[in-house]
């Protein structure tokens, strides 16, 4: 499964604006709280990181120098 | 259509007003819908309606001269946005767009005026809210040497890089600018701007190096 956008439950208030601005369905709002969904469409815009109001979905990158890739 | 007093109420302009009076200005505000994408106002265009976000989110952003759209300032819902023109009577200072489907109430510019002069505590609502606004420019315009904050985020990247052994690091845009003392969103055009000059290439989920001299060169590290 690939990697999705990182959701914290404690954080998460439910308001739903990380739904609204996924472009993809990658997010849905299920029992109040935002869930990942695994989607091929998901390309990491990480909008909804930048919407949220409570800091409870991020987008973590990994920083790499291309040497080290094999 | 008029609003429902129920949406103004959480609108800072009419902070502390009775519900007869948010009724009365109720009268003045529409409601607006618009879809994912829906540009609601274009930089330079003569500033007519003052909007609050009920729902959903709304971006203010600029566009470049080499059409690169720069987003400025997230609208979520309970904020207003294109203030300062309308209130001075001037041209839209930015384009903003929605960023899913949204809802809006508007109110225009000489409808305003009157709901001003009717109400004086609209008056001193609306000298807070710009209040809250300068203070936020201000703490931009000290961020504003976008080079500087461009090598500090070069910086991070050249300290969080794995060497590849063991676990690569990993890092949100949020937690690069909380470390930078910037705005998330100057981060993220930092790193389209290093992008843009080669020094890294953005892959989903992976930022990589791809030129650590000219990262190095940013970043000020000789």
């Amino acid at each position: 499964m690939r990697e999705m956008p990182l959701i914290d439950r404690d954080k998460c208030q439910g308001c739903g604006l990380c739904v609204s601005v996924c472009a993809c369905g990658a997010l849905v709002l299920v029992d109040n709280a935002v869930k990942a969904v695994d989607v091929d469409e998901c390309r990491w815009c990480t909008l909804c990181e930048l919407v949220c109001p409570n800091g409870a979905i991020s987008c973590p990158f990994e920083i790499i120098i291309e040497d080290d890739r094999a | 259509m008029t609003v429902q007093v129920e949406s103004l109420k959480s609108v800072p302009y009419f902070s502390g007003l009775s519900e007869s009076v948010l009724s009365s200005i109720g009268k003045h505000v529409f409601e607006k819908k618009v879809e994912r994408g829906e540009i609601l106002i274009l930089e330079g265009e003569p500033a007519e309606v003052l909007y609050f976000v009920v729902a959903g989110v709304v971006k203010v952003f600029k566009t470049s001269a080499d059409g690169k759209e720069q987003i400025f300032h997230i609208i979520r819902p309970g904020e207003s946005f294109n203030d300062v023109p309308v209130l001075s009577g001037g041209v839209n200072l930015v384009s903003a767009g929605a960023m899913g489907a949204v809802v809006l109430n508007g109110i225009k510019k000489k409808d305003l005026e009157n709901v001003i002069k009717e109400y004086p505590q609209v008056s001193l609502n609306i000298i807070q809210v710009l209040s809250r606004r300068v203070q936020e420019l201000v703490a931009l315009v000290e961020d504003f040497s976008f080079r500087h904050v461009t090598g500090r985020v070069a910086k991070i990247l050249l300290e969080y890089a794995g060497d590849g052994t063991g676990e690569r690091p990993r890092l949100t845009q949020q937690e690069m600018a909380a470390m930078i003392g910037t705005a998330r969103e100057m981060v993220g055009r930092s790193l389209k701007s290093l992008e843009g000059e080669g020094a890294i290439r953005m892959e989903r989920n992976r930022i990589i190096i791809t030129n650590q001299k000219a990262l190095r060169e940013i970043a000020g590290i000789i």
